[in-house]
């Protein structure tokens, strides 16, 4: 079963990081998603063997209810699952979940702005690429704000 | 006392909350906005205080003992960036509030720049690394959104990057998280100082430069800061001014925290902390010689002057870790100055391009003086609080004998003084030139140069204050080499 996970991981940040690498923002967007679902399951992972019972089972199990965690805890880890991954599973799942959200809203205002779903470059490398087509020193007087609206740049 | 540590977090929450009701009124917004800020500083400088006299405090949320439940840790560091944190935030606030603007979105603002508050303190105050993770992310959604706040489409472009490398970055530390947890079952910071030596050297070392590409992302040291100066410049200048002042440093604390605390004794990466802090440095500055445009400048610098930060903690010495702190301390406010300063020359001006500026001494001469104080501070001229950081350094530096590093940190000082100059040359000297475009007058709005005064105020009391705090930088620098005291704190209550 932990192999079974652990391979899932793998295979998560491996198509994660692929996606990452595309030039399309959407493919970048479901990348970065992958490897958050890759990194919460290993969060979950952290936590020990698969299967174990959950916190209240396993101090059911031991006959008393009174106390969980100092019952539990007594009678050693093997007998109940580890809480506290999975409660940094959860809290990981929403704040990826939230900032994903955020990036789906910010992909779509750029389709709305270029029509275009590519990552564009950066100001600098525009002006390093058009620097080597023009063969010239870019004009100091060209202002950021002109520059970043120019289409003819690109 | 101990409810003063987790108010500095609830504190900006409930301001946010009760800001974002309030939208409709942006007055009251405003009212809320310094209110709370400044009651957090004010709490920050009580929290300073009882740290120096009391030692560390520590305080568990929710009832639960400390290596299960959350707590909050208050050792002399944190209250100390703290202090500095919130006084800049306070004087952006101010100055945000100055900015003459007719943006819709603008009732947005002060809910999250409270929100950003909260995350910033959180991440200064928290004891375990997981809730790092947490105070980090409350503090990057804010960012996330201040950055694209008015959606235009230089800002969607440079914001995609930003929140992309960031979230990374997040998904990352959540990966060494899981792998810490799985190594040592904790992920209380003190919990783990005994724990990790139980673990085989080359796991820990594997962890330890995991959680420094992490955090590096971050900070933007050397090879991972190129997110930084394409994404920084079209945030609005209050926005730029904050993130150039705090973000980065928050990436710096976690450094110093995790690396001095988690990874003591032989260890400790010294050689490639030292290899990436001259990198840090000399990559920075000669990004910043080759720009044309005041924000862009200043943001280049950002990258080097963390170089310096990162150098002061590789050394790994009571003397190296104490100019580390004080660099920081002196950084954060001039660095967010200048950025302000920036803002007041865009303001009068209608740009920031060097080739369209010239001749503001004679119009502005105010701004200039602001200019020239903490752009001299960043170049580390002697009256300035730059001077004081850089010295102890090279202090530092020479002691562990490390001559060619510090060597290349006096180089890159007068690199950072070669293109302070070449802004001065381009905007405040020659002749002076028409007003780009816009209505702006030819003179800033008074609550603006009062916060920028203000800050550079901060910055040169930093310098006159320099022996106090250079002492208050040194135990909190002992501290940190011998955790038992922030150990104990934490766990044997």
């Amino acid at each position: 079963m932990i192999l079974i996970l652990a391979l899932t991981v793998g295979v998560l940040y491996a198509t994660g990081t692929y996606l990452m690498l595309q030039r399309t923002l959407t493919r970048i967007v479901m990348g970065l998603a992958l490897m958050g679902h890759g990194a919460n399951l290993l969060l979950l992972m952290a936590g020990g063997r698969a299967g174990d019972v959950p916190l209240i089972g396993g101090a059911q199990a031991g006959g008393a209810v009174e106390d969980g965690i100092g019952t539990a805890a007594a009678e050693g880890a093997s007998t109940f699952a580890d809480p506290l991954p999975q409660a940094m599973a959860l809290t990981a799942i929403v704040i990826t979940f939230g900032i994903m959200a955020f990036l789906l809203a910010l992909a779509y205002r750029s389709w709305t702005l270029t029509h275009n779903d590519e990552a564009e470059d950066d100001i600098e490398d525009r002006r390093i690429a058009q620097r080597a087509r023009e063969g010239h020193e870019i004009d100091v007087l060209r202002g950021l704000g002109e520059t970043v609206d120019d289409e003819d740049v690109r | 006392m101990d409810i003063l540590v987790p108010l500095l977090v609830a504190l900006p929450l409930l301001g946010a909350g009760v800001s974002l009701v309030l939208w409709r009124q942006v007055l009251a917004q405003q009212v809320i906005g310094v209110l709370t800020v400044a009651a957090a500083m004010a709490i920050s400088v009580a929290v300073l205080v009882q740290v120096e006299a009391d030692g560390v405090v520590a305080v568990d949320m929710g009832g639960w003992p400390a290596p299960i439940g959350i707590t909050l840790v208050a050792d002399l560091m944190a209250a100390l960036f703290l202090c500095v944190s919130l006084a800049t935030v306070l004087a952006v606030l101010v100055y945000a509030i100055g900015q003459p603007r007719a943006d819709k979105s603008a009732f947005y603002f002060h809910p999250l720049y409270l929100v950003l508050t909260a995350g910033v303190s959180a991440s200064f105050l928290t004891g375990d690394l997981f809730n790092l993770f947490v105070a980090f992310e409350i503090m990057l959604s804010a960012s996330y959104v201040l950055i694209t706040l008015g959606g235009s489409r230089a800002q969607i472009r440079a914001g995609m990057t930003y929140v992309v490398i960031n979230l990374m970055a997040s998904t990352l530390l959540i990966t060494v998280i899981g792998l810490i947890y799985a190594a040592t079952g904790t992920v209380n910071m003190a919990d783990l100082v005994g724990r990790l030596d139980a673990i085989p050297d080359g796991v820990q070392a594997a962890l330890g430069a995991l959680l420094l590409v992490t955090f590096g992302i971050k900070a933007a040291i050397f090879p991972l800061f190129f997110w930084l100066p394409d994404s920084y410049p079209t945030a609005p200048m209050a926005v730029t001014a904050v993130f150039a002042g705090l973000l980065t440093k928050v990436g710096v604390y976690a450094i110093i925290r995790t690396q001095a605390l988690l990874f003591s004794g032989e260890g400790f990466p010294t050689t490639l902390l030292l290899a990436v802090a001259a990198l840090t440095m000399v990559v920075g500055v000669l990004g910043a010689v080759a720009q044309d445009d005041v924000k862009r400048i200043l943001s280049f610098h950002i990258v080097s002057q963390i170089g310096y930060m990162i150098f002061g903690l590789a050394l790994y010495s009571v003397a190296g870790l104490a100019g580390a702190i004080l660099y920081v301390i002196h950084h954060i406010p001039v660095k967010t100055s200048l950025f302000l300063v920036g803002g007041l020359v865009e303001q009068t001006t209608g740009t920031g391009a060097l080739g369209r500026l010239g001749g503001l001494v004679r119009r502005t001469p105010v701004v200039a003086v602001l200019f020239a104080l903490p752009a001299m501070s960043l170049a580390g001229l002697p009256p300035f609080s730059g001077f004081v950081g850089k010295l102890s350094l090279v202090q530092a530096g020479l002691a562990e004998g490390q001559w060619t590093v510090t060597g290349i940190s006096l180089a890159v000082s007068a690199l950072t003084l070669f293109s302070m100059t070449k802004i001065w040359n381009a905007v405040f000297w020659g002749e002076p030139t028409e007003p780009v475009d816009g209505p702006s007058r030819l003179a800033a709005p008074r609550l603006m140069v009062a916060a920028t005064v203000g800050l550079v105020g901060l910055s040169l009391g930093v310098a006159a204050f320099a022996q106090p705090i250079y002492e208050l930088s040194e135990r909190a620098a002992v501290d940190i080499l011998d955790p038992t005291t922030y150990v104990g704190a934490v766990l044997d209550r």
